[in-house]
């Protein structure tokens, strides 16, 4: 009833702008337009690594070049990951708990497996 | 969450069939969307035989023929009956379109299905409830915003150039097409403002007479108001005038862009 009595304006001014979402924007597609040449080097190594013994794999890898833009390719990956699913579930869970939940649980995860997926490199490039 | 199917009191159901009179030549089938507020009941589907050969050509045409001859119960809005007052958008053939520019000549569907606006509440048949919409467009305040006075003997001059940018975006009769079109208003048109009023939002933020452009911006400048849109285009492929709100979204979203120094 309350809300009833509330002009439709009042509802779709609501808190007002949040004067954010454009560094959101930005970011999506820095991140996208860095992973257009990192993906197609990525394809490229997956499958030279496919011929290679687990001696000659890791030799690929710890080469400094391929090293560097193996870390590039995962933080950007999970950089882009994370940011495209904060919209999926801002756009479709509505329920306010569980969309903390999710959010919270997305960040987690991209964290975590880019911090390691990098030790996992350096531990190769470094050769321990 | 987002609904993914219809609560049980909105599920669609067989309705009515009012066949053709005895005699009619060009029978066309339309298959339009009934719901009254008044008696409880279900949504339901009825069918009309309508003679196209003592009927315009439009789908409005056929509606009003429907609603003269075979059932005067059938509700809808229109007025001009030329696209330009936007009072009878609809879905037909599954599309949004304005049912007095539609030929029906030009929908694939054998029995013509004629639907409400989509994910809008319904007033009544094929009457959506756009107070919502009205409203969002009022809050981007759709009129000039100046500090300087206006010249004592003259109106604001604009060069061609700068009335040109208005082009492909003054069109907009506001119909609801595009907006209603868009999953991403289904889903977040509380807080999202859909492709409508975004497009006309970008007609005053270009407009070279408006000294408010910042202050347009500042207000656009939300995850949500503005940035719910996902470039999936659903408003340039329906709109009945040809527009194409995406690309002036896009270019709220360049402007965005550039203010921070890009």
């Amino acid at each position: 009833m309350s809300k009833h009595l509330r002009t439709p304006l009042k509802t779709v001014r609501g808190l007002g702008s949040a004067r954010g979402g454009t560094h959101h924007f930005t970011m999506q597609r820095i991140t996208a337009v860095a992973l257009v040449p990192l993906s197609l080097w990525f394809v490229w190594i997956a499958l030279s690594l496919v011929h290679l013994d687990y001696a000659g794999a890791r030799m690929l890898i710890a080469h400094p070049v391929h090293a560097v833009l193996m870390v590039a390719f995962v933080i950007s990956v999970f950089w882009h990951a994370q940011l495209g699913l904060q919209v999926v579930i801002e756009d479709y869970v509505h329920a306010p708990g569980l969309e903390i939940a999710f959010q919270l649980a997305v960040k987690f995860l991209c964290v975590l497996g880019a911090v390691a997926c990098v030790l996992a490199i350096a531990r190769i490039a470094l050769g321990s | 969450m987002a609904e993914f199917t219809l609560p049980k009191n909105s599920k669609v159901q067989k309705g009515k069939h009012f066949p053709a009179p005895a005699g009619a030549s060009k029978v066309r089938t339309f298959k339009v969307y009934r719901w009254n507020p008044d008696d409880g009941q279900n949504p339901r589907v009825d069918s009309y035989d309508v003679d196209m050969a003592s009927c315009g050509p439009m789908v409005l045409d056929a509606l009003i023929k429907i609603k003269n001859e075979i059932d005067p119960t059938l509700t809808f809005r229109r007025s001009c009956r030329e696209g330009i007052c936007g009072s009878c958008a609809m879905n037909i053939d599954g599309t949004n379109t304005l049912a007095c520019t539609k030929a029906v000549g030009d929908c694939s569907a054998k029995d013509v299905p004629v639907y409400p606006l989509p994910a809008m509440s319904v007033v009544k048949d094929l009457v959506p409830d756009l107070t919502h919409f009205y409203a969002q467009y009022a809050s981007i305040k759709p009129w000039i915003r100046t500090q300087t006075a206006p010249p004592p003997d003259a109106e604001r001059l604009q060069s061609k150039d700068d009335r040109a940018k208005l082009d492909g975006l003054y069109e907009c009769i506001l119909c609801a097409c595009c907006s209603t079109s868009c999953p991403s208003y289904w889903w977040n048109g509380d807080r999202y403002l859909g492709p409508a009023v975004l497009l006309q939002a970008y007609r005053w933020i270009i407009d070279s007479r408006d000294e408010d452009t910042g202050a347009r911006l500042d207000d656009l400048e939300d995850p949500f108001r503005l940035y719910r849109c996902h470039t999936i285009l659903n408003c340039a492929r329906t709109c009945p005038k040809g527009l194409n709100p995406a690309k002036a979204i896009a270019e709220i979203k360049k402007l965005m862009v550039l203010r921070q120094g890009a």
